[in-house]
């Protein structure tokens, strides 16, 4: 499902992260970064919140607007009941609304806000994600102390929260379209390997975008999946060709330019909701505005994994939404 | 496209783990394990003139409270990650697995978090320990080795 957009603009955003991200190749983009994985804060559940509420009060404060002019947050992140979002928004003004698509929230909150302000329901809307590693090493594998090893395959969930306001303001960077995908099942349930979970659903949500938008790849300066790391993304380039023949160019994924993955303790790269919004609200956005990225498809992937469900025997489905970006001038 | 073939294209861009080293190095460790593990019995059998057999229970109780410190301080869980079944197999494994677990529930309260949650990884390894030692024990009941 395909919306176009003629007047939605993401007008501020902002990143905050964790250690491992700023001694990753992008941490100059960033606005803010925490050396421990607190934040000052008593557990890493409530770090993650903490997360959210920086990265909001400093789109805030980069646009000149008070939360009492904003309409509407969507938010979402990996927590069960998707509790770091609903515990940063306790007391806040603005109605809220949380949503959850796993490593795919990101794209899912920018439709939904995008659609609101086309449609002039709303003025201002901000969209929020964030992951924390430790609270998702917690929840969904072993403890963080625990060292037993894991596959090259596995991916480290980065620490941060991104957020961005959406308004009808003309802006440098244009919501153009965007699309929804549907849920996909890969036949897999290896946990450790989410790359190749959601590389089905990301080639479907890209072939729908391009048939339902009559563009072929090369119109793209550059397709982003989410977090498919760097052995999800070489299957997706060979799915994609085999399966609908189209062969991806421009294309990288978020998961392997936020870390640098030959140095760093990461596996196969980064996953988590925060990772596609924190590259691209950092260094895409800047590329954008230097006028080196004209048109960006931006596809954030979701491995929708419910533990009970993979003990059960089942295979793990996912989910893909994708949001075209503009540089205008 | 079909499912089967999917996985083919996924196995190919699957790295494969090195089991060969993998073995070496968790044998290697494993030994060396061994060989502290015996060093200790020696140490408390020789110069405390513990008896033997208690000796043995000094030596688990060592290892069990160094790993769990090491995994309190912070870095065992990366000697964990090295070692493998080097450091997982012996009872240092399930002391590290039952302690990170600790640390990681405390949070949540002692009776609710600690105690609910601390052998979470490793009340597999006691649960199917008993059902074992039960059933061999029986057979051997029944077979009249003495």
């Amino acid at each position: 499902m395909t919306f176009k957009y003629k007047n939605v603009y993401i007008s501020e955003v902002a990143t905050v992260t964790g250690s491992y991200e700023s001694n990753g190749p992008l941490s100059k983009y960033f606005d803010k970064s925490y050396d421990d994985f607190y934040l000052g804060t008593k557990t890493w559940e409530e770090a993650e919140s903490k997360l959210i509420n920086e990265a909001i009060n400093i789109t805030l404060e980069k646009s000149g607007l008070t939360l009492f002019d904003i309409d509407l947050f969507i938010a979402g992140d990996l927590q069960n009941q998707t509790a770091a979002s609903n515990y940063a928004f306790v007391g806040l003004n603005p109605a809220f609304v949380g949503i959850y698509a796993a490593c795919a929230t990101s794209t899912l909150g920018l439709t939904i806000g995008a659609n609101m302000i086309e449609k002039g329901l709303a003025e201002n809307i901000i969209c929020a994600t964030s992951s924390h590693n430790n609270a998702a090493e917690k929840q969904f594998r072993y403890p963080v102390e625990y060292g037993g090893p894991k596959p090259k395959t596995a991916t480290f969930t980065v620490t941060g929260g991104a957020s961005a306001l959406l308004n009808s303001k003309k802006s440098n960077i244009k919501i153009e379209s965007a699309t929804l995908g549907r849920v996909i099942d890969s036949g897999l349930n290896d946990v450790y390997h989410m790359g190749a979970v959601m590389a089905p659903a990301a080639a479907d949500t890209i072939y729908k975008h391009l048939l339902d938008t009559g563009r072929s790849v090369d119109y793209y300066d550059l397709i982003l999946t989410g977090d498919l790391g760097i052995y999800g993304k070489e299957i997706l380039k060979e799915y994609m060709n085999s399966e609908y023949g189209i062969k991806l160019k421009n294309y990288d994924d978020t998961g392997v330019m936020i870390f640098d993955v030959k140095k760093q303790p990461v596996y196969a790269g980064a996953s988590g909701p925060a990772c596609a919004p924190l590259v691209t609200y950092s260094y895409i956005l800047e590329e954008m505005k230097k006028g080196k990225l004209k048109r960006v498809l931006l596809v954030a992937t979701g491995a929708l994994m419910s533990p009970t469900r993979v003990n059960e025997k089942e295979t793990i489905p996912a989910i893909s939404h994708a949001i075209s970006l503009e540089a205008v001038k | 496209m079909e499912k089967k073939r999917y996985k083919e294209i996924v196995n190919q861009h699957t790295p494969k783990e090195n089991l060969f080293l993998n073995a070496v190095i968790a044998f290697l460790i494993g030994g060396i394990m061994g060989v502290l593990g015996q060093a200790l019995i020696d140490f408390y059998s020789y110069y405390l003139t513990i008896p033997n057999k208690e000796a043995t229970v000094c030596m688990i109780v060592t290892l069990i409270f160094l790993s769990c410190l090491l995994t309190s301080l912070g870095f065992f869980d990366k000697f964990v990650n090295f070692c493998k079944c080097g450091l997982i197999i012996p009872i240092t494994g399930f002391a590290h697995a039952t302690m990170s677990a600790a640390l990681e529930y405390r949070k949540e309260g002692f009776v609710t978090g600690l105690g609910a949650s601390m052998l979470k990884l490793s009340g597999a390894v006691i649960i199917f320990g008993v059902v074992s030692a039960w059933t061999f024990s029986f057979l051997r009941m029944l077979l009249g080795v003495e």
